[in-house]
């Protein structure tokens, strides 16, 4: 008899798993249609509608028909959902994995009672125009999450309504801006400040909504550049958009004074705390004299990521600009909960109706079920689990953590392979596809890439020190392996669903194929092509 | 509470004791205090948070918000003809499985070979719906359908090189409200009417409202009023003559039976992937699509993500990745077009299990039968005295104005009396449109039975009586 336990244990402490992910080689869904085949069926009509109404569509003028059926699959039902569950397979998710590789996403536990009261038919089945009366339920759900909201960041009034973290980022870009309108000053205060550290929205979204963006790059220390702030305001300020912590895990102890050298000239300071995890009941807005802050809900407040949505997100604002957050607004008389429209300097609206309900609901349940000390509990784990991760990280050689030499992170770290690459000519990006070999994920970091070969590791309150020790070791193995024999390593993932792309279509017009349809009519344009050439 | 607080929580492992000192050790803090020295004191708050106690057990958490959601009266429980931009229809039960799947609705931004099955599966859905929509370019969903229209006429202007688009005037003032927010720091948006009596566009206003400067011409099929427009191709070739494009808005459940705004001259197609197999959720099941023509000035142009087919270093294996990545907000900041973020890629993985669950038979019939009953209720209406149905002439989908200004009776009076019967009455139209007064907007779909339709009737006949 053998002690597998034993064996196991001699293989490695932490043991690096035989992992493969799901290989099912599934075919693109339009090669599953068989003639005939049905999913499912529509009811069909009573006959006693055909005998008042006749044949609607042929009464219909030619002109909006359609002229023939749309070239769908036909599939039966368990095909079409062997289909996705294959495909499903062939994804990782975070309940799966470490899933700490994502920095800046906030990749936490969502727990899935949440799931279940958010599917429930009293929040599924209903309309966003029922009568009040009707619908006072999630009305008071929204209405105490604001709540929640406003204790969290100290700040006066929240609209729910944007529909993740760069809507909310534009959202208070568009406050920003109807606030300078209605002093008169939309021409002159043209300028939003921001830190390239900051995520790519607060630039890419203040852009959309009309202003010049002016980037401060961070300091010998990597904090953020006092002097440089200091040259960028003037009357143009219209405000600063930034996130603290930073996208490097690094807080700025100095973010008073840059909001309040951005109050001196006139213009606004937006807190964008997509990176709010780490101090939660910490610090807040209110005490660094922020006017606007936005959360997103499927961060910090534990709501899946629905492979990029539908996801949530809050904004927040001081009592003098209440006035200019989207309509409608929830309001309680004391009694009843009510939409108010009668807003008149509102922007108006960024999303229809309120905001995304089933995501409100399971973030306000997971508040709920942590409280107080438990919403701080969150931060303080979530900021020790990024220290130690930190420390065992530094531990790989080749790996590095630039600026604030010494000092603690919070919420994230960002880290530079720049040593490994010089010594190896393995980047960051093939690490991470290696590392995608034993089953966890790792993401670069966004651009532009200030640190060299950098990477984000993100660990929150979710993942226990043996899960930590688990991903270090990946990453310790895997760089390893890029010095022993770095061919393996630039040529992964190995044991993933699919091997490495030919990147050559991805930019090219001709070859380019965004739908099957594009894809089928390219090649036979290719070889059509081949052909007269030949 | 003195027990409960020191109990691990379940969603934390290392609030365990055992771990958190083993951790603080091998860092050499003495508390998690230590670990936040970078905040100096002024900015902490040492107050109590104001938030109620924790529901740490399942049991206590599912009591307290079950008997919140108590509160609601859904529409399953009750007889909803509200539409107006979010529509009750029938949810497959695989597409809630599907989308339920714990791999897909915890997955974020994986890699195209970790997520694998992200990437082709909103590859499938792009092609799906660029069949339904007869176009060759389809974006992985933005946030919502009015991004989607407000992206598509700033897509439009950038196409262009103008500065200023025409809108009907047949579309929600809470789109236009989102349009005008979204459009003011560059681009002027006027209006065109609609036909006071087909409610179809009024070409004669868009001709006077035209000209060289127009960067695109936006109406909808069908109009919010409900009205399918026939004169589809006559507004495309007057934007076209000006050199303006043509951006349509359409519901994707009308295209089993309904012609795609592609075979009517439209460049950019916009909308709403909610129909497609998304509960209503109080406004939760939206998703933006946006599809073109595969030209290289129109695909450079869209912010979204965009999925493309490619191959791999294994013969016969698919690929999927990026196409034009560079375009982007996350290559370029604020170089790139407008920005790219979380939006809402699950509704689209889940639209897509629904074109493939119906196919082109299912969504033809989806179509003949919401166009039976529609009408069908539309012409019981009409049979009540005062009551007009449909107020417009134009051909209808399953949207349609219902005038009571005759009844002597305001439509909240009606509603009202309605609600009392478990009926929820279609939108009140009287104060979005002047022209309106009296008039509520009604949607009508596969989920009604002839006797739901009755039962309406019935009950109208007997509001206004």
């Amino acid at each position: 008899m053998k002690d597998i336990p034993a064996i196991r244990a001699a293989q490695g402490a932490p043991r690096l798993r035989d992992f493969h992910q799901a290989r099912w080689d599934e075919p693109v869904i339009f090669e599953l249609s068989a003639e005939g085949e049905r999913g499912v069926l529509v009811p069909e009509t009573e006959p006693g509608i055909e005998r008042a109404v006749g044949d609607v569509a042929a009464s219909l003028p030619r002109s909006v028909l359609r002229a023939a059926p749309p070239a769908l699959p036909e599939i039966s039902q368990n095909r079409v959902l062997r289909h996705y569950l294959r495909l499903s397979q062939e994804n990782l998710g975070a309940d799966l994995n470490v899933d700490v590789g994502q920095g800046t996403c906030t990749m936490k536990y969502s727990p899935k009672v949440n799931d279940v009261l958010a599917r429930s038919p009293k929040l599924a089945e209903l309309h966003p125009l029922q009568d009040e009366e009707t619908v006072q339920g999630i009305l008071e759900v929204m209405y105490r999450f604001e709540g929640f909201l406003k204790a969290l960041s100290g700040l006066d009034a929240f609209s729910l309504q944007p529909g993740a973290g760069s809507a909310a980022v534009y959202a208070n870009a568009s406050i920003i801006r109807a606030y300078h309108a209605s002093r008169g000053e939309a021409d002159q205060r043209r300028e939003i400040i921001t830190t390239v550290f900051s995520h790519p929205s607060n630039a890419a979204c203040a852009k959309t909504a009309g202003f010049d963006i002016v980037t401060l790059h961070p300091d010998a220390d990597g904090y953020p550049d006092w002097k440089a702030l200091q040259a960028a305001v003037s009357e143009r300020t219209a405000g600063l958009m930034i996130t603290n912590p930073e996208d490097t895990g690094i807080f700025n102890p100095r973010i008073r004074e840059f909001v309040d050298a951005v109050h001196e000239v006139g213009g606004l300071c937006a807190y964008d705390q997509a990176n709010a995890n780490g101090i939660l009941g910490i610090t807040r807005a209110k005490e660094a004299g922020f006017d606007l802050c936005h959360f997103n809900l499927h961060k910090t407040f534990s709501t899946p990521h629905g492979c990029g949505g539908p996801a949530g997100a809050a904004i927040g604002v001081t009592r003098k600009l209440a006035r200019f957050l989207p309509v409608p607004v929830v309001t309680f008389d004391g009694r009843r909960y009510h939409l108010d429209y009668d807003r008149p300097d509102s922007i108006g609206k960024i999303r229809p109706w309120y905001g995304v309900a089933p995501v409100i609901l399971r973030a306000y349940a997971w508040v709920r079920s942590l409280g107080p000390d438990g919403l701080r509990e969150v931060a303080r784990v979530a900021v020790l689990n990024n220290n130690y991760l930190l420390k065992k990280m530094l531990e790989i050689r080749g790996v590095s953590a630039p600026y604030a030499k010494g000092r603690r992170r919070i919420e994230q770290v960002r880290y530079s392979w720049a040593d490994l690459t010089r010594e190896t000519g393995v980047h960051s990006e093939d690490l991470g596809l290696r590392a995608a070999d034993f089953g966890v994920h790792y993401w670069t970091s966004h651009h532009p890439w200030i640190v060299q070969e950098p990477c984000t590791l993100e660990p929150t309150e979710s993942y226990s020190k043996a899960d930590l020790d688990e991903y270090a070791a990946i990453i310790r193995h895997v760089a390893e392996e890029a010095r022993r024999d770095p061919e393996t390593v630039k040529t992964a993932p190995h044991r993933s669903t699919v091997h490495r792309n030919d990147p050559s279509p991805m930019d090219d017009p001709r070859q380019w194929a965004i739908t099957w349809r594009a894809y089928r009519r390219k090649l036979r344009e290719t070889a059509g092509s081949g052909r007269r050439k030949a | 509470m003195g027990k409960r607080r020191s109990t691990a929580h379940p969603y934390i492992p290392n609030s365990a004791r055992a771990a958190k000192e083993a951790m603080l050790r091998e860092i050499g803090a003495a508390s998690e205090d230590d670990l936040y020295e970078d905040i100096p004191e002024a900015l902490r708050f040492r107050g109590r948070l104001a938030i109620p106690e924790a529901l740490a057990s399942e049991p206590e958490l599912r009591r307290h918000v079950e008997g919140l959601l108590a509160k609601n009266r859904s529409c399953a429980e009750s007889l909803n003809f509200l539409g107006a931009g979010c529509t009750q229809h029938f949810v497959p039960a695989v597409c809630d499985e599907i989308n339920a799947r714990a791999e897909f609705l915890t997955a974020y931004a994986g890699e195209p070979y970790d997520d694998h099955g992200r990437f082709q599966s909103l590859f499938d859905y792009a092609s799906l719906m660029g069949e339904l929509l007869n176009m060759d370019v389809v974006n992985v969903p933005t946030y919502d359908g009015f991004q989607a229209t407000a992206t598509g006429l700033r897509m439009a202007a950038r196409i262009t090189g103008r500065s200023e688009v025409l809108v009907s005037r047949a579309v929600s003032a809470d789109k236009l409200s989102k349009i005008r927010d979204y459009l003011r720091p560059r681009i002027r948006v006027q209006l065109f009417d609609f036909d006071p009596v087909t409610g179809e566009p009024d070409l004669a206003s868009l001709e006077e409202a035209i000209s060289n400067e127009t960067a695109a011409v936006y109406f909808e099929s069908p109009s919010y009023l409900g009205v399918i427009p026939s004169c589809g191709d006559d507004v495309s070739a007057t934007a076209h003559d000006v050199g303006a494009l043509s951006v349509v808005g359409v519901d994707p459940s009308t295209l089993g039976v309904l012609a795609p705004p592609a075979d009517y001259g439209a460049d950019i197609v916009v909308g709403d992937l909610q129909p497609l197999g998304m509960h209503m959720a109080y406004g939760g099941g939206h998703a933006g699509f946006i599809a073109t023509r595969d030209e290289p000035r129109f695909v450079l142009e869209y912010p979204s993500r965009l999925f493309g087919i490619t191959s791999t270093s294994v013969e016969g294996e698919y690929g999927f990745g990026d196409v034009a990545f560079e375009r982007t907000s996350f290559a370029l900041r604020e170089g790139g077009k407008e920005w790219v973020g979380t939006a809402a890629a699950l509704w689209g993985i889940t639209a897509g299990a629904y074109l493939a669950l119906l196919g082109p038979q299912g969504m033809r019939e989806l179509g003949e039968t919401i166009l039976q009953r529609s009408h069908y209720a539309a012409k019981r209406l009409a049979r009540i005295p005062g009551v007009r149905a449909p107020r417009f002439r134009g051909a209808f989908f399953h949207e349609f104005v219902v005038d009571f200004s005759r009844t002597g009776k305001s439509v909240t009076r009606i509603h009202r009396a309605l609600l009392r019967r478990g009926i929820f009455g279609g939108k009140d139209l009287s104060s979005e449109f002047a022209s309106l007064k009296g008039c509520a907007l009604y949607s009508v779909t596969e989920v009604h039975t002839k006797g739901d339709l009755d039962r309406l009737a019935d009950a109208i006949e007997e509001a206004v009586a």
